[in-house]
């Protein structure tokens, strides 16, 4: 019943996009987004659009797996624009009650959506491309900088891997105590929303005890393995950078340039 | 010097509060370098409590606990001490750490600041060890429970520790899993010459070892090499222990006057000796 969730939306394979360091991701992830809030003239739009096309061919996912990831900000999508639409001021083209639909709120909230859909589309792209270890890795990376000031980075890489590692045996427990009290009469599909709240006890208390079982056990473990927080930690995989991660870096960085320059002149 | 050395060692679990329980007691006895060691006893006999202060998981609350002369409770040397024996214990499920195996392996030796180089080495050949290095990038909660403590018996490998205690390691898994986990065990031992401290309550498996220790109540009752200890059938049972099949069946035989060596162990020897009636029974 559970058992079609996975964590995250890794699409497994080789193309560019999937060799490049996870690091070098992140910040040109980070980099593209500011840029997009920053240039917002149709001509960025553009550029930004054909980038984010460019990058979406280089994955070599498909397309209707990449366009699937819309689907939840399809409503937010379209209550953005209408209210853009109905609130900007400038020439009328329809009134509709009390709402003046303009122009320029129609050029403006075509603008806004585009902006929330290459959002979306290059966020997708990072986790489509980077499994959720080689993530949590670059995580602790580009974080340590940090420890200086009291950023737990390790810590939390930490807390992200034995999540990941927890969560399909979690999945398969829940399964496990929702059968075994269907067995017993339960009912978790049918009656009211409130009827069906109230079925979801039973599950969560036998959970969360053993949740805390395990936690304990896990606790021990890695104390016995010699865990003791990051400090004089190694790591077997280490993160290398390659030649692709150059030139990305520059790439990014020769873009911002561009449309900085552009922008003022 | 013995590897395991435990002197007048006793613990008591919420001492001085209400509650109080002594789960060890006044406990003397040590381990040399490279013994297979069984330690057998019911349910509150303390084999968890003893097996959790051979790394220092648990300190005496008296007495004292030394790991190749280094006492458990001199804190700065407790990583030291986990370096030298490892754990594996009952639950499959609750000691793997990481969410790919050859990870899973490798976090203790990246715990010991050893290069990475060095740990992808110990890594490969530590599931080697333990036939898993076909396994080596799947996700742990699609093994089997003898697979997982595969997993975890190659994490203690890479961490080069001289011993390894099972904490009742078979409890969960299936006769399969058990058997498994037992000849890797053996092989270990034999080859590697890993010191075995193997808890559990499975006969057959303790019948393996080379020397079988039977706590009671907190308390060392018998130490002696399994032919010797389940010679001892009645005191056992007396202790709420099992004895093997193989035993039970010897002695049972024996009271119904077949005459049969008394320290008689496995199914084999028992067969043997059988067979060896048959012949001359038929020869009379």
């Amino acid at each position: 019943m559970l058992s079609n969730i996975t964590i995250g939306q890794y699409f497994p394979g080789n193309s560019l996009l999937h060799r490049l360091d996870p690091r070098t991701k992140i910040v040109v992830l980070f980099a593209l987004i500011v840029a997009l809030f920053l240039f917002d003239r149709p001509a960025d739009y553009l550029v930004m659009s054909l980038l984010t096309l460019a990058f979406m061919l280089l994955s070599r996912v498909p397309l209707r797996t990449l366009l699937g990831s819309l689907k939840p900000l399809w409503w937010i999508l379209l209550f953005t624009f209408l209210i853009h639409l109905c609130s900007t001021p400038g020439e009328e083209f329809a009134h509709l009650w009390v709402f003046s639909l303009t122009f320029e709120g129609l050029a403006h909230g075509f603008f806004i959506c585009l902006r929330l859909v290459l959002l979306l589309l290059l966020s997708s792209l990072l986790t489509f491309t980077t499994s959720p270890l080689k993530l949590t890795d670059a995580l602790e990376a580009l974080l340590s900088p940090l420890k200086r000031i009291g950023v737990p980075a390790h810590e939390l890489a930490m807390m992200m891997t034995i999540a990941l590692r927890f969560v399909p045996t979690l999945i398969e427990e829940t399964d496990k105590i929702m059968k075994a009290q269907q067995a017993r009469g339960a009912d978790f599909v049918t009656g009211s929303i409130v009827r069906r709240l109230k079925n979801v006890v039973p599950i969560l208390v036998p959970l969360f005890i053993s949740v805390f079982r395990r936690a304990d056990d896990l606790a021990m473990a890695m104390e016995a393995r010699c865990y003791h927080g990051g400090e004089g930690r190694t790591q077997m995989k280490q993160l290398h950078f390659l030649p692709l991660d150059y030139l990305a870096w520059g790439g990014t960085a020769l873009l911002l340039a561009v449309l900085a320059a552009l922008w003022l002149l | 010097m013995a590897l395991i050395e435990i002197e007048h060692l006793s613990h008591v679990y919420h001492a001085g509060e209400e509650g109080e329980q002594t789960a060890l007691d006044d406990l003397s006895l040590s381990i040399e370098r490279g013994e297979f060691v069984a330690v057998l006893g019911s349910n509150g006999s303390g084999k968890s409590t003893l097996a959790k202060h051979l790394n220092a998981l648990l300190l005496p609350t008296s007495g004292a606990c030394r790991i190749d002369g280094i006492d458990t409770r001199e804190e700065a040397d407790v990583w030291r001490i986990r370096q030298k024996v490892g754990m594996v214990f009952q639950n499959p499920d609750n000691q793997l750490i990481a969410a790919v195996v050859e990870d899973d392996v490798a976090f203790g030796p990246e715990n010991l600041g050893v290069p990475s180089a060095e740990i992808r080495r110990r890594v490969d050949e530590a599931l080697k060890a333990v036939n898993m290095t076909e396994f080596r990038s799947y996700a742990p909660h699609l093994l089997s429970g003898g697979q997982k403590q595969r997993i975890a018996i190659a994490g203690t490998l890479a961490m080069q520790t001289e011993a390894i205690v099972f904490d009742e390691a078979t409890a969960m898994l299936d006769p399969e899993g058990r058997a498994e986990i037992l000849s890797i065990v053996q092989r270990l031992h034999e080859e590697q010459g890993i010191t075995v401290v193997y808890i559990t309550h499975f006969m057959e498996e303790a019948a393996a070892a080379d020397r079988i220790l039977v706590l009671d109540h907190g308390r060392l009752v018998m130490d002696a090499p399994p032919r010797e200890v389940f010679r001892h059938a009645r005191e056992l049972r007396a202790l709420g222990l099992e004895v093997p099949l193989a035993v039970e069946l010897r002695d049972r035989l024996r009271a119904a006057g077949v005459a049969l060596p008394e320290d008689l162990l496995t199914p084999a020897e028992l067969v043997a000796a059988l067979s060896g009636k048959g012949g001359a029974a038929s020869g009379d």
